[in-house]
C-alpha cells in the first residue's frame, strides 16, 4: 500500500474577476479536464439544468445556493479540491458581483496563488482591476491571467494582444507581475488542459501548466520570531503559554522578549499531548511553551528573540479596505486586532483615498463602502508590529466595528519613528536619591516657579524668533530662563542622531529629559523643537509632569513655506532633504495646547507679550 | 510541515480562539469519525484537557455499536457528556421531504439543548468537502435566535480574524474541521490511532462512509477493512461521501433548507 500521496503539496488558488466573465465554468472545466468529477455530479448538474429548461451550466458546480443557481450569480465563496499529477490544488471560487466585495475578500485571503478571468469580448472591466488590486492587499503575488471566450471573438490573436497589452500595464503601475496571460475558451476547455487547436498562434502553456508552475506556501520560518500569546492555560500545575507561531523559530532554552510589555524570559519546555516531547519549533505551528520565570503575560503580547524584536508604537500608516455600508471617518474609534491584541484605535487622518480605475489618489474625510486608502491610526496603548514589507503576519491588522469585521490592512511605518528604544528602561537596580533642596525653597530665592514652554510648530512657524525674544524679556524681568533649541542642541547633545524618524524622536526625548532637569533646578527652560508627534510631546510631558506647558506656535504650510528661512522647504521640495515635516513627513498638532500663539494673524511682537503674559500668569506667586 | 501538520496546526488554532472568545461553549460529538478528529485535536489543543462539554444530540436512532463506543471514551478521554434526547418526529417541519424531517430532529434536540445549557457556541465537525452547501461555511459561522443561518450575508472572515461579537440571544457555529477533506481525516486517524467505531471498515463487501441515523443511512460496496485500504479506497473513488445518506438529496434543496434552519 502506498502512502506517497499523503506527501503530496496542496496549492489554493482563487478564481477572481468581473461578473459574468466566466469564473464558476471554468472551475466547472478544470474538473472535468482533470478527471476529478465526483460520480454523479455531472448528472446532477445535468437535472437542475433541465428542471430550469436551460443548457449545461458548469457554474452549478459551486453555485450550491439556490438562490444562486436561480439569479445565475454567485453570492458566496466556495471551496472545491481537485488534483493534477504535480499536486492537490483547492479552487476558491470568488463572487465577481460588487456587492459581494466581503465574500471575494474572504476567499481570496486564503489563497496562495490567483486565477483573474477576463472576458475576451468585453475586456478589463471594474472588478478586473479592483480584485487585482485587493489581490496585492492582500498579499496574493502569484497571479495567471486567462481571457476567456476566446469563441466569442473568433480566437483573435488581436484581441488577445490588446487586452494582455492594457492588463499588463495596469498590474505593473500596481507592482504585480502575471506569471502568463493564456487564452482560453473555457466551456470547451480550450488552453486548460491541452493546448487549443482553434488558437495555433499562442505558444505559451496551458493552465494547468501554468498553476503547477506555481510555489507553495510561503515558509516564514527564516524571518525573526513572532510568536503571538493567545492564551494562557492553567489547567494542572503548568502554566502553558499557548499561541502558533507567525514567523521564526523557538527552541527550549531561549530567552524572549515580549511586547509590548518589555518582560524577558527562558523558554523551559514546548508542550505537547500524546507526542513526543520537542525542543524546538517553527512557524507555522501551534505550540504551547513554560517559562523559567512567572511572569504576567497576557493574551496579545508577542514574544520574539531580544535581537530582533517587532517595531513599538502607538501610531502607524496604514493601507486598508473598507468592507462596512458605514462610511470610515476620520475621528471615529474602532476596535484595531492584531494577531490577538485587541486595542481601540482613532483615525486620526486619511491621507490617501484610491480611485483604482485611474490610480489616482486624493485626501479625504471618509472612506466608502469598498474603497481603498491610507490612514494614520492612533491608540493609547503601545503596540507592538511590523512593517508588511517585512512581516506579512505581523505587518497586517483588521478592524472592527461594533459586531462587524470592517477592514482589513497591511502597515507602512513611513514617516512615524519606532518608539522602542524610547520607551525600553534599560537599567535596572535604580533608587532614586531625594535632593535637600526643595521646589519651595528654589522658588522662594527666584520668585517664580521653574517650567518648561514647550514650543512646537512647523519648521518656519516662528518658534527660535518668538523663544529666543522671551527669554531676552524674561531674564531682563529677573526670571531663570534658558532656551534649549534645535539646532544647538544637535550640534552636542545630539550630534550622534540622523533625521530619521527614530533618531528625531530620540532627539526630542534627550531634549524632554534636559528641559525637565532645567525646570526641577528652578529655571524655565523653553524648548523651540518642530517635535511633529505626539506621542514624542506626550514623553517630555511625562518628563516634566505638571510643569510642562504646551505652546503652539501655529502658523500653516503655506505660510511657513514661503518665509522659509533657512531654505529648507525649497530643498525638501526639490527631494534633498528627506523626512522633511509637513513636506514628507507629518506633522500631529497638538489637541490641547495650553497657549496658541497664530503667527499669522500677529507681530513677532504682540507674540513675545502673549507668551509673557502667560508666564506671569502661571509662574509667579 | 506537511499537509496534515497545517491542519492540526489551523484546527488547534481555531479551537483555541472559540475557547477564549466564547463563554459558554461546547463541541458536538455525534460518534462519527470526524466528531472523534475533532475531540483528539481538542485534547491536542488544551493539552490533555477538554475544557468544556461534548454533547451528543442523541436520535435514540443511532448504531448500537455507536453507543457502546460513546460510553467507552467518555470514560477513557474523561469527557464531559451531554446527552439529551431528541423531540419526536412530529415536531419537525412537514413541507420537508421524509428523511430530510427525521435529520430535523436533531436540528431541534439541538436548539433545545442550547436554550437549555445557554451556549453561545457550538463548535461542530463539518467539512466543505461533504456537501456543497458546506463548502460555503465560514470558519466562525453566526446564527440568528432561532438557530437559523443568514447564507446570503454572511460576515467577511480573513487572515485568521475571526468573528467572535454576537448580538444578545444568538449563537456562533465553530468549524474547525472545514479545511479537511475526508482523506485527510482517515490519513490522521491513521497517524494519531484515533479510535473509531468498526462499522466504517468492510464486513461483507459493504461499509458505512458516512454514519447517521440507522433508518437513514445505509452502507457502501466496498472491500476495505483497514484505514490503510479506506485511503487508498479513497484516493480513486468517485463516489461522494454522503451518498449513503437520504436526506441530502430527497429534493434539490433540501439540505440547504436543513441548513439555513439550524442544522449542522
Amino acid at each position: 500500500m502506498t502512502t506517497e500521496t499523503s506527501l503530496r503539496d496542496l496549492l489554493r488558488i482563487v478564481i477572481v474577476g468581473h461578473v459574468d466573465h466566466g469564473k464558476s465554468t471554468l472551475v466547472g472545466r478544470l474538473f472535468h479536464d482533470t478527471g476529478s468529477l465526483p460520480e454523479g455530479k455531472l448528472e446532477a448538474i445535468r437535472g437542475m439544468c433541465e428542471r430550469r429548461g436551460m443548457p449545461f451550466e458548469w457554474a452549478f458546480l459551486m453555485d450550491a445556493f439556490q438562490s444562486e443557481r436561480d439569479q445565475g450569480i454567485t453570492i458566496d465563496t466556495a471551496q472545491i479540491w481537485f488534483k493534477t499529477e504535480k499536486r492537490d490544488y483547492t479552487i476558491i471560487d470568488a463572487p465577481g458581483h460588487r456587492e459581494f466585495i466581503k465574500n471575494m475578500v474572504t476567499g481570496a485571503a486564503n489563497a496562495e496563488a490567483a486565477v483573474m478571468l477576463i472576458d475576451a469580448s468585453q475586456g478589463v472591466q471594474q472588478q478586473s482591476r479592483t480584485h487585482a488590486y485587493l489581490l496585492r492587499l492582500l498579499g496574493i503575488r502569484q497571479i495567471v491571467v486567462v481571457v476567456n471566450k476566446m469563441d466569442l471573438v473568433d480566437f483573435s490573436a488581436e484581441r488577445f494582444a490588446e487586452i494582455d497589452a492594457t492588463y499588463r500595464h495596469y498590474l505593473a503601475e500596481i507592482d504585480l507581475a502575471p506569471a502568463q496571460i493564456i487564452p482560453i475558451a473555457a466551456r470547451d476547455g480550450d488552453n486548460i488542459a491541452t493546448p487549443s487547436t482553434r488558437m495555433p498562434w499562442y505558444k505559451g502553456p496551458s493552465l494547468i501548466t501554468a498553476l503547477d508552475d506555481f510555489a507553495g506556501k510561503a515558509d516564514l520560518s527564516a524571518l525573526p520570531l513572532r510568536l503571538p500569546v493567545q492564551d494562557v492555560y492553567k489547567f494542572d500545575d503548568r502554566r502553558i503559554l499557548a499561541g502558533r507561531i507567525q514567523s521564526g523559530s523557538v527552541k527550549v532554552g531561549d530567552r524572549l522578549l515580549f511586547s509590548p510589555s518589555n518582560k524577558t524570559a527562558r523558554v523551559a519546555s514546548i508542550e505537547t499531548w500524546s507526542a513526543p516531547a520537542r525542543s524546538a519549533a517553527k512557524a507555522g505551528e501551534s505550540v504551547g511553551i513554560t517559562l523559567d520565570e512567572q511572569l504576567f503575560i497576557e493574551r496579545g503580547d508577542i514574544a520574539s528573540h531580544e535581537t530582533q524584536p517587532p517595531i513599538e508604537t502607538n501610531v502607524f500608516n496604514g493601507r486598508l479596505f473598507w468592507l462596512s455600508r458605514n462610511p470610515l471617518r476620520q475621528g471615529q474609534t474602532y476596535r484595531l486586532r492584531l494577531q490577538t491584541r485587541e486595542v481601540p484605535v482613532t483615525v486620526q487622518e486619511i491621507s490617501a483615498l484610491y480611485d483604482v480605475e485611474k490610480l489616482t489618489s486624493k485626501p479625504s474625510d471618509d472612506v466608502p463602502h469598498n474603497g481603498i486608502a491610507d490612514v494614520v491610526l492612533r491608540s493609547q496603548a503601545m503596540l507592538a508590529l511590523d512593517r508588511i514589507d517585512e512581516n506579512p503576519s505581523t505587518g497586517r491588522f483588521v478592524l472592527t466595528d461594533g459586531i462587524n469585521l470592517v477592514a482589513g490592512g497591511t502597515i507602512s511605518m513611513q514617516g512615524y519613528p519606532n518608539q522602542r528604544a524610547l520607551v525600553t528602561q534599560r537599567s535596572s537596580n535604580l533608587t532614586e536619591v531625594l535632593h535637600k533642596v526643595t521646589a519651595d525653597l528654589r522658588q522662594q530665592r527666584n520668585g517664580h516657579r521653574g517650567g518648561v514652554l514647550w514650543f512646537t510648530g512647523l519648521s518656519g512657524a516662528g518658534k527660535s524668533t518668538i523663544a529666543m525674544a522671551v527669554e531676552r524679556e524674561l531674564f531682563r524681568r529677573g526670571m531663570q530662563v534658558y532656551v534649549l533649541d534645535g539646532d544647538n542642541i544637535r550640534t552636542g547633545l545630539s550630534a550622534n542622531l540622523s533625521f530619521a524618524p527614530e533618531d528625531r524622536a530620540e532627539n526630542i526625548r534627550r531634549v524632554g529629559e534636559v528641559a525637565a532637569l532645567f525646570a526641577d533646578a528652578g529655571t524655565i527652560a523653553i524648548t523651540a523643537f518642530i517635535s511633529p508627534y505626539r506621542s514624542d510631546r506626550q514623553r517630555a510631558k511625562a518628563a516634566a509632569h505638571d510643569m510642562f506647558h504646551e505652546i503652539y506656535i501655529k502658523a500653516d504650510l503655506a505660510a511657513c513655506e514661503s518665509r522659509d528661512p533657512k531654505g529648507l522647504y525649497q530643498k525638501a521640495r526639490r527631494g534633498e532633504i528627506s523626512d522633511f515635516t509637513g513636506i514628507s513627513a507629518p506633522y500631529e498638532p497638538p489637541e490641547a495646547p495650553d497657549l496658541v500663539i497664530d503667527t499669522q494673524g500677529a507681530t513677532v511682537d504682540a507674540c513675545v507679550m502673549q507668551v509673557i503674559d502667560y508666564v506671569e500668569r502661571h509662574f509667579r506667586g | 510541515m506537511d499537509h496534515l501538520d497545517q491542519l492540526e496546526s489551523q484546527s488547534i488554532y481555531i479551537l483555541r480562539e472559540a475557547f477564549h472568545q466564547i463563554d459558554r461553549l461546547a463541541m458536538l460529538w455525534s460518534l462519527g469519525k470526524d466528531s472523534n478528529v475533532m475531540v483528539w485535536l481538542a485534547k491536542k489543543a488544551f493539552f490533555g484537557h477538554v475544557p468544556f462539554p461534548v454533547m451528543h444530540i442523541d436520535t435514540g436512532k443511532k448504531f448500537p455499536e455507536m453507543y457502546a463506543f460513546r460510553d467507552r471514551y467518555v470514560t477513557e478521554w474523561n469527557l464531559n457528556l451531554i446527552a439529551d434526547s431528541c423531540p419526536p418526529v412530529e415536531e419537525t417541519d412537514p413541507s420537508l421531504p421524509p428523511a430530510a424531517r427525521s435529520a430535523a430532529r436533531k436540528t431541534l434536540g439541538l436548539k433545545n439543548a442550547i436554550a437549555k445549557y445557554k451556549f453561545n457556541g457550538i463548535i461542530a465537525g463539518i467539512r466543505r468537502d461533504e456537501e456543497s452547501v458546506r463548502s460555503k461555511e465560514r470558519v466562525f459561522s453566526p446564527r440568528g435566535s432561532e438557530g437559523s443561518w443568514n447564507f446570503g450575508d454572511q460576515p467577511p472572515e480573513f487572515w485568521d480574524y475571526f468573528n467572535t461579537n454576537l448580538p444578545e440571544g444568538t449563537h456562533l457555529r465553530v468549524h474547525p474541521l472545514l479545511q479537511w477533506t475526508e482523506l485527510d481525516i482517515w490519513r490522521y486517524i491513521d497517524r494519531e490511532k484515533i479510535p473509531v467505531v468498526d462499522l466504517y471498515y468492510s464486513k461483507g463487501g459493504k461499509r458505512y462512509r458516512s454514519l447517521g441515523d440507522q433508518d437513514i443511512t445505509s452502507p457502501v460496496d466496498s472491500n476495505a477493512s483497514t484505514i490503510t485500504e479506506i485511503v487508498a479506497e479513497l484516493e480513486t473513488t468517485k463516489t461522494s461521501e454522503r451518498s449513503g445518506r437520504a436526506m441530502d438529496r430527497e429534493t434539490e434543496d433540501a439540505f440547504e433548507r436543513l441548513r439555513a434552519a439550524g442544522y449542522m
